[in-house]
């Protein structure tokens, strides 16, 4: 039995549900979107990451249809949304502060949207007890917004916004206001969710670790722009810039000069008196051309000794030891100066530390560890 | 030592000029007029015992107040005067309060301070602008004669018309402030989320936007209530003779037939009648409290 | 980016009109050169010049301030206790009665509040004067006094008072070194609150004041029964002018404050 992959960004044949055709947004002399065209197909739980003011919320207001684009188009299953108002679009949005009506119970927060539209009452209240049933919530059905906790008002939001089964589900930020904890358990929850009603999810996060949870694939946003959209793996291993590779978990970066010294391998001169590094490259660099390294410190190890047979190979000293109990980062500074964060995992539970401070130590990584990027 | 002075100094103040003058009425309420300085009887005398004074003290003149109509028509056109007038301000003060809180949010001091404006200038100067404006030559029925939208002068002034507009003027600040305090907490995406669920703007406004400023409307509608109810000056300068308010008909009791006890008896009234709304009011305080919590 | 619908506008627009058009025309009248207030004759200052000569006039007004300066002080001062008693003052005996007096005034009609402690005076065989009139005043703007420092203190960060007790200070010198600098701008706008009540009062002070004093309100309330004349719309124009320049320097101070202290904090966070 073969388990069929959702991929359908790599399918030809498969239109997009959502399209943005070169939209951008202005705001008087700010550009808050930048000439955008991507696509969203159906079924997908789609993440747009960025730090704040990067024009990823715009887009999803764009969406819910609170912002009309200053130039181009975006269709919803093939129509042109510019035209259609807020609460006639199949489209329903969770909000960063959930916006639960104060003075509604639960139960009427989640029927308001079936109410509008000329359902008849026992479908309703069946609808809204699916809904209760689906998030948990049965037991809290009579009670008021402040009566219930952060999570669960969390989870009311969303039940409000999925009771109308919207083609699309709009999510800003919907776990900004949760602990850690309960935020991962959401994740999970939120996952679940999305597969049972098959929905549309765009999400909006400036939670590197939270799109990379959830996400189907991952648009990687600044400035208005999209800079990398990807499935999450690929978005870590393959990031195509500095900015990607930084934005997204902890990485070294190191900046040099290539040179080709055979099919897709290049030899990276950088600081002074530092013999250059081998690494491959799928993408072509010519000679002379500066590049920079890209380097996640899980894929740097720590030796004691010197080792041999490895493809590069540095010395240092221990600066600085981050115990964060199921790994440690190591910040080893190079004669250079220059600080290169390595990661082990710790496996054992009581093991006496190899290194510790001021400790010579050798850090080394093989050819295809890093990913080499222009810019 | 120190908590015990900081207590007892506003407390007895408020005690010997608030409360005992309060009893001091209620007293006088169950007198008699007489001739004399203070004109009304009994007074209490040592000599004579406490009950020996109690025993004289009768309902007497709140028998006068029930069953002379003078008083009835007053009470219950003081009643309508206020709930009209009530209204008439949440019409005009709502769509304000409303506007000043979806203003740009830079403007918002300075319409709040063309709001407060107002309120700290002289009530009676604004009430006698008023005056030179609705009194038969004065200034609306110049200008309406000057278009020529009407032929002969229009009495504004005697009819209880000038009354309500001096009220909806001199009042409108105490609408609009609790209103817009209700509507500038008002969350934005409240309304969107709204929308988003499939409102138009005017429903979106009549289930959400109404009901979340509810506090502030009945906040603001007992600001205006209970002091017009008691009000004085806005009926003697713009009402015609035939206005009748409880206020002035006890200043008339008072200072014109220096009749003490009935004056006494009329305050006493309108205290009850003041009761129910002020319980309501502070009712809708503390819930607004609560919420805020 | 926010911008007013046609129909914001417009209600405010009509709403300012019918707040300020009166009080324009007011203003306008005052330098009208015809004793009639209706009829434009050109313009004239003598109407001022004419209040400026009136002795019942001038003497109502100093007198006025001077009840007012008096008892908007003392009810400043009764009323920031009242307030710190309601707010901190924990539970005592009769709490409930002195918080019932502290509201009550906010909603007492005028005329009953005005009447009862005329009933008073005379019963304690007071004369009637300034004196009465500046505790009538004290009395019923101390509650207003004590609601608006309240309301500033219901907000009040308690652990700053307990910090300045726990570095060495007093209860007094916590309240007069940390509470009342803090709460200072809540009982300025008390002080100002309970001044232009005063200085605006009719109702109260017409019983509680005798032949020998008479404050301003009373002498306008019996110049204007008699109708309109320019020589009241002389003063309400000065009294207006006065209240327009203080509101609006004091929206202006304000105004720098805050610009000022975003300013520091923006200078703080680049640093």
């Amino acid at each position: 039995m073969t388990i069929p992959v959702f991929e359908p960004w790599n399918d030809p044949e498969a239109k997009p549900l959502i399209q943005f055709q070169n939209v951008s947004k202005r705001f008087g002399d700010f550009t808050a979107i930048d000439d955008l065209t991507i696509g969203i197909y159906e079924k997908e739980f789609f993440a747009l990451l960025g730090p704040s003011g990067c024009g990823k919320t715009t887009m999803m207001r764009m969406l819910a249809g609170f912002e009309t684009p200053t130039e181009g188009a975006i269709f919803l299953a093939g129509q042109d949304m510019a035209p259609v108002p807020p609460n006639k679009r199949a489209t329903n949005m969770m909000f960063q502060s959930y916006a639960l009506f104060p003075h509604l119970s639960i139960w009427e927060n989640i029927a308001f949207g079936l109410k509008r539209e000329a359902m008849p009452k026992n479908d309703i209240s069946d609808r809204v007890d699916e809904m209760l049933r689906l998030t948990r919530l049965e037991k809290f059905a009579r009670r008021k917004p402040h009566q219930i906790s952060g999570g669960q008002r969390q989870r009311v939001a969303l039940a409000r916004s999925l009771a109308k089964k919207p083609k699309l589900l709009l999510l800003d930020e919907p776990l900004g206001a949760l602990d850690k904890k309960l935020r991962q358990d959401t994740q999970f929850e939120l996952m679940d969710i999305q597969e049972k009603t098959g929905t549309t999810f765009v999400i909006v996060t400036h939670d590197q670790e939270e799109a990379m949870t959830v996400a189907s694939r991952v648009a990687v946003m600044d400035n208005g722009k999209i800079i990398q959209v990807a499935t999450p793996d690929r978005i870590y291993e393959t990031p195509n810039s500095v900015y990607v590779a930084d934005f997204i978990g902890e990485v070294n970066i190191i900046d040099g000069i290539a040179t080709p010294t055979g099919e897709d391998r290049y030899s990276i001169a950088w600081k002074e008196g530092q013999a250059p590094l081998n690494v491959t490259s799928a993408t072509a660099f010519s000679d002379g051309q500066k590049c920079h390294l890209a380097i996640r410190p899980e894929k740097v190890t720590i030796n004691a000794e010197e080792p041999s047979g490895v493809d590069n190979v540095v010395q240092g000293k221990i600066l600085d030891i981050a115990y964060l109990g199921n790994i440690s980062t190591y910040h080893v500074e190079l004669p250079s100066g220059a600080v290169i964060k390595a990661q082990s995992a710790n496996t054992r539970r009581i093991s006496r530390r190899a290194f510790t401070w001021e400790y010579t130590v050798w850090l080394s990584w093989t050819a295809t560890a890093g990913v080499l990027l222009a810019t | 030592m120190r908590r015990f002075t900081l207590i007892a100094v506003p407390y007895l103040w408020l005690l010997a000029l608030f409360l005992v003058p309060f009893i001091i009425v209620l007293k006088i309420s169950l007198s008699d007029v007489a001739l004399a300085r203070p004109p009304y009887a009994p007074h209490f005398d040592w000599a004579t015992g406490i009950w020996a004074f109690l025993s004289e003290l009768d309902f007497e003149n709140f028998v006068w107040l029930s069953e002379d109509d003078l008083y009835w028509k007053a009470y219950l056109s003081s009643l309508k005067i206020a709930f009209v007038s009530t209204v008439l301000t949440l019409l005009v003060g709502y769509p304000m309060a409303y506007a000043m809180a979806r203003a740009p949010e830079e403007w918002r001091a300075t319409l709040m301070m063309l709001v407060i404006l107002p309120f700290w200038t002289s009530f009676l100067i604004r009430v006698y602008a008023w005056m030179g404006i609705l009194s038969n030559e004065g200034f609306l029925n110049q200008f309406l004669l000057w278009t020529g939208i009407i032929s002969e002068p229009l009495t504004i002034l005697t009819p209880n018309t000038a009354v309500y507009i001096g009220i909806v003027y001199t009042y409108l600040p105490f609408m609009i402030l609790p209103i817009y305090a209700a509507l500038e907490r008002l969350d934005d995406s409240l309304i969107e989320a709204a929308e988003d669920l499939g409102c138009s703007r005017l429903t979106a406004f009549w289930l959400v936007t109404i009901p979340l400023s509810k506090t502030g409307i009945v906040a603001g509608c007992f600001l205006v209530f209970i002091p017009v109810l008691g009000e004085f000056v806005i009926p003697s300068l713009l009402g015609g003779s035939d206005t009748l308010m409880i206020g002035k008909v006890l200043w008339e009791e008072f200072f014109s037939n220096r009749d003490w006890p009935v004056a006494s008896a009329v305050a006493v009234v309108l205290l009850l009648l003041l009761i129910i709304p002020i319980v309501l009011f502070q009712r809708n305080q503390q819930k607004q409290q609560e919420a805020e919590q | 980016m926010k911008r007013l619908s046609w129909f914001n506008t417009v209600s405010l627009t009509l709403g300012f009109a019918f707040l300020y058009v009166p009080m324009i025309i007011l203003v306008i009248f005052s330098f009208n050169e015809s004793k009639l207030v209706t009829v434009w004759a050109g313009f004239s200052t003598k109407w001022y010049g004419e209040l400026m000569q009136n002795e019942a006039f001038l003497n109502a007004a100093w007198v006025t301030i001077k009840v007012a300066v008096v008892s908007s002080t003392i009810a400043t001062v009764l009323g920031t206790m009242a307030a710190y008693v309601l707010v901190r003052g924990g539970r005592f005996m009769g709490r409930t009665l002195f918080s019932g007096m502290i509201y009550a005034p906010l909603v007492m009609p005028e005329v009953i509040t005005g009447l009862s402690l005329l009933l008073l005076f005379i019963g304690m065989g007071l004369d009637r004067g300034i004196l009465t009139i500046v505790l009538a005043h004290t009395t019923f703007s101390m509650c207003y006094v004590s609601v608006v420092v309240s309301s500033r203190l219901v907000t009040f960060d308690r652990s700053l008072e307990e910090t300045a007790l726990d570095l060495g200070c007093s209860p007094a010198e916590a309240f007069r070194l940390v509470t009342l600098p803090i709460i200072a701008p809540a009982v300025i706008s008390g002080w100002l609150l309970a001044f232009t009540l005063s200085l605006d009062d009719l109702v109260i002070a017409s019983f509680t004041s005798g032949p020998a004093a008479t404050t301003l309100p009373i002498k306008i309330y019996s110049a204007v029964r008699l109708g309109v004349s320019p020589e009241i719309n002389a003063l309400s124009t000065i009294m207006i002018a006065i209240v327009t320049l203080g509101v609006i320097t004091a929206s202006l101070v304000t105004k720098r404050q805050m610009v000022r202290q975003k300013r520091d904090e923006q200078a703080a966070e680049r640093t």
